[in-house]
């Protein structure tokens, strides 16, 4: 039994392949915006336009949102729903799963259809697939920390008896 | 712990409020909300119903600022009481870095106390968590009502300890926020470990930045 949820690291390089598989996604589907959000409500990247929305408190959601329709789908003798999706007057989302522990968000508007969205989409998807099985198998002994365990833990103690009024 | 994200350079930890209906778990995020300097804090979300109970989460983040290059975020998660609600419970467990077992000292919600701690215990055991291992604080909330309970009542119910069977870890650890009290202690020739624990009044705001503050702690030098 571990102390807590296994580790994992998303580094720069990740980013970059990240970046070139969204990128295109994004130009090939019309689509404005992609976000990777962790399975327990962290934002891991965005690609294309700058949201205007908060965007720490929209990963939240939408982990929860997903999560909440795991159950839904368990209850209903599924496994899983492996996407999802939410139709606005103007503005679309479409979520995926991506290796059962990240979760693709794409925003759309009208500039594009939600059958082009979906067409380009699974391509991505299974790009994405092997990039994060590929980041979480390299990560399964646990990530290093920031790699200065003491002098880290000390400045961070001094902030949070800043922050939180020792 | 769940992610580094070397690419942004940024650590965000997982706090839960776990603990029985109305015990004060909303109560302690928004003192946090009203009391941290609002550059340090996001936006506070509620999903809760019209009678203002928690139906899904609360959350909270907050922003430790800079630290070694790395950006330091906390995300504060309170869980619904009612157990009914469990499936969204189990949720917002998911990927914690800390729990914060807020309890109502009130002699007649003892039963709704230690029900509710054998459900975060379950709960953490289906993800394969170990309570044990994880930083853990339990707050005994409402201290200041006429029919709380006495704090050793409280301590022999809900925070009894664990055994110890680790050689390292048996050895003598003050309480750092209580003198003369213990953290690992040996009873009938047996060691025993516990979460540290705090006296509160959320609605007034004691006790919070208390618990905040340790479970904090907790959890960076779990990061290490």
């Amino acid at each position: 039994m571990s102390a807590g949820a296994s580790s994992w690291s998303f580094r720069e390089d990740d980013a970059q392949r990240l970046q070139v598989i969204l990128t295109r996604f994004l130009r090939d589907a019309s689509a404005r915006t992609a976000l990777i959000v962790d399975r327990t409500g962290q934002l891991v990247a965005t690609v294309g336009e700058t949201p205007v929305f908060d965007p720490t408190a929209f990963a939240s959601l939408t982990a929860a949102d997903f999560s909440a329709n795991d159950q839904l789908a368990r209850m209903l003798g599924e496994p899983e729903f492996g996407v999802l999706f939410h139709q606005g007057e103007r503005e679309s989302m479409y979520l995926a799963d991506i290796a059962r522990r990240v979760i693709l968000v794409v925003l759309f508007d009208n500039r594009t259809t939600l059958g082009l969205v979906k067409l380009r989409v699974k391509p991505a998807v299974g790009e994405l697939n092997q990039l994060f099985a590929a980041m979480f198998e390299r990560d399964g002994a646990a990530a290093a920390g920031p790699g200065m365990a003491t002098e880290f833990v000390g400045e961070a103690e001094d902030e949070i008896d800043k922050l939180f009024g020792a | 712990m769940s992610m580094i994200n070397y690419a942004s350079r940024e650590i965000n930890c997982k706090l839960v409020y776990y603990g029985p209906g109305l015990g004060g778990k909303t109560t302690n995020l928004e003192h946090v909300y009203n009391k941290v300097a609002p550059g340090s804090r996001g936006k506070m979300i509620s999903l809760a119903t019209e009678t203002e109970r928690t139906l899904f989460f609360d959350f909270l983040p907050v922003d430790l600022g800079s630290v070694r290059g790395f950006k330091v975020k906390f995300h504060l998660y309170t869980v619904p009481g009612q157990v009914y609600y469990n499936a969204s419970r189990k949720l917002i467990l998911k990927g914690v870095d800390g729990v914060v077992f807020v309890a109502d000292s009130q002699i007649d919600r003892m039963d709704a106390n230690i029900e509710a701690m054998q459900n975060l215990y379950e709960n953490m055991a289906q993800y394969g968590y170990d309570m044990t291992r994880i930083p853990f604080a339990v707050q005994y909330n409402k201290r200041d009502l006429p029919n709380a309970a006495p704090i050793p009542e409280l301590q022999a119910a809900l925070n009894p300890g664990w055994p110890v069977s680790d050689a390292v870890r048996q050895r003598l650890v003050q309480d750092p926020y209580h003198e003369g009290e213990y953290l690992t202690f040996q009873h009938d020739g047996q060691w025993i470990e516990r979460a540290m624990y705090f006296e509160a009044v959320a609605l007034t705001g004691d006790g919070v930045f208390d618990t905040l503050r340790a479970i904090s702690k907790s959890v960076v030098k779990a990061l290490g």
